[in-house]
């Protein structure tokens, strides 16, 4: 494993498609159910608990065997109900097999176009990473793109934004490390926890006509 | 692909074998075979007249080049849309990136969803020879990658004060070409053209700079006949 390796994968400004989405967090400001730091701490373990779970579980199982990678994508699929969230997903893969192809030489991919975790695995796996390590990026991932946005969407300290990530950060290497003991179960034996408002907030958001983020 | 590299690093125990590409190859996947389209980015301040501009270009080259446009608004789809109105261009010519609030990001620091869109237009309708790049209308600092675009424009307007070309700033002093646009409006805000083209070659040494009345001239004659140019010579350079 190489830890600063991890660090890149991980870091924000990898150029990976990410900074154009808020992790389904716009429409639920619109909506107004996260006002505050206090409500952004509920939406962020919301997300690592659901998404977050489910992205490190297929991210560590791409990792682990990049040749199931047609297989998880059609699980992500049946995991993902919102047509929107399924573009965005499989846009936000496509941008990050785009910065892997010049980063590592990554193993083809049935897909041009796979879902984000997927692509994350497979660039992983291809970095010399490990399953959990994916997991952790993944996880880390599902919280930090909406952290980033809700500094952006509610003007929120960007320290108290980072103090919550702090505070956050055992919770994401826990759901990791349960999402990664799990690589190798069967596709439908992995994490399908979900979250129907978030479905339902990201449908609506994609029939708006102004909005701040692509998802 | 990229040629095999013998490992320039140490691994530790445990570590998975792995490899790079070859550092001094071009890090994006071929677009097409055959030469791709050229790109020119355009960028500016908010209300300088980058839509207007594309159209104009559009009316200007539309029948004579095969033309797409992507376009990169802070949060709706209001350019394309402007464009399809305008009927310059038929939609499927048309590509709308989100920027998640940030538009210079999207031009500048991560690419990728304007590299999706370049490809997707070239994958939809076949090779092309110009893709325009209009940046959302951002500030005085915003350029664009050179992983995106081959040459950039930027564009200024009379009505934003003659001292824009003085202040500087990426956009104005390193543009390929710098456009000051609206100059029908000079005697009605009190700018001095004379001043602006002065302070311009100051900053911008021997990169060109044009004046524009959009208003005026429908077709961006001045920028229409650089862009012609930029093609021309870059056709009878993969002709060569």
């Amino acid at each position: 494993m190489s830890l600063a390796t991890l660090v890149l994968l991980a870091d924000g400004r990898l150029p990976s498609g990410g900074h154009a989405h808020s992790g389904g967090l716009e429409p639920q400001i619109a909506a107004g159910r996260v006002r505050d730091i206090r409500e952004l701490d509920g939406f962020l373990r919301g997300r690592l608990a659901t998404g977050g779970l489910v992205s490190a579980a297929f991210a560590a199982a791409a990792c682990g065997d990049v040749g199931r990678a047609a297989e998880l994508d059609a699980g992500l699929d049946a995991r993902t109900p919102s047509p929107a969230l399924r573009r965005a997903s499989r846009a936000q893969g496509r941008a990050l097999l785009r910065a892997g192809r010049a980063m590592w030489r990554l193993a083809s991919l049935p897909s041009r176009e796979p879902h984000q975790p997927v692509a994350l695995g497979a660039l992983a796996s291809a970095a010399g990473l490990t399953p959990v390590e994916a997991a952790v990026a993944a996880a880390h991932g599902t919280i930090s793109g909406s952290a980033g946005a809700a500094v952006r969407l509610l003007g929120l300290d960007p320290y108290a934004v980072h103090a919550l990530l702090a505070r956050l950060a055992p919770e994401c290497d826990r759901i990791a490390a349960l999402a990664a003991r799990r690589h190798g179960d069967p596709v439908d034996d992995l994490p399908a926890a979900g979250a129907p408002l978030l479905d339902i907030g990201a449908e609506h958001h994609a029939t708006w006509e102004v909005r701040l983020f692509a998802s | 692909m990229h040629p095999e590299l013998p490992h320039q690093h140490e691994h530790g125990p445990g570590e998975a074998p792995h490899t790079h590409p070859e550092p001094g190859v071009d890090p994006h996947e071929p677009l097409h075979t055959g030469a791709r389209a050229l790109r020119v980015g355009i960028g500016g301040p908010v209300g300088s007249g980058k839509t207007a501009l594309v159209a104009a270009l559009c009316r200007a080259l539309g029948e004579e080049l095969r033309l797409a446009v992507v376009t990169n608004d802070i949060y709706t789809t209001e350019d394309a849309d402007f464009l399809l109105r305008n009927g310059v261009l038929p939609a499927e010519r048309i590509r709308a990136v989100e920027t998640g609030c940030c538009p210079h990001t999207a031009i500048r620091d991560d690419i990728s969803a304007n590299l999706d869109a370049v490809e997707d237009l070239e994958a939809a309708l076949g090779p092309l020879d110009l893709v325009l790049v209009e940046s959302g209308g951002d500030n005085l600092t915003a350029t664009f990658s050179k992983g995106l675009i081959d040459r950039q424009i930027f564009v200024v307007d009379v009505a934003g004060g003659d001292k824009v070309p003085r202040k500087g700033g990426p956009g104005v002093t390193t543009a390929d070409l710098l456009v000051i646009n609206k100059t029908d409006l000079a005697p009605l805000v009190g700018a001095d053209l004379s001043v602006m083209d002065r302070d311009a070659r100051a900053r911008r040494h021997d990169l060109p700079t044009v004046f524009l009345s959009l208003a005026e001239d429908r077709r961006a004659t001045p920028v229409a006949d650089w862009i012609r140019a930029l093609v021309a010579t870059r056709t009878a350079v993969a002709g060569a």
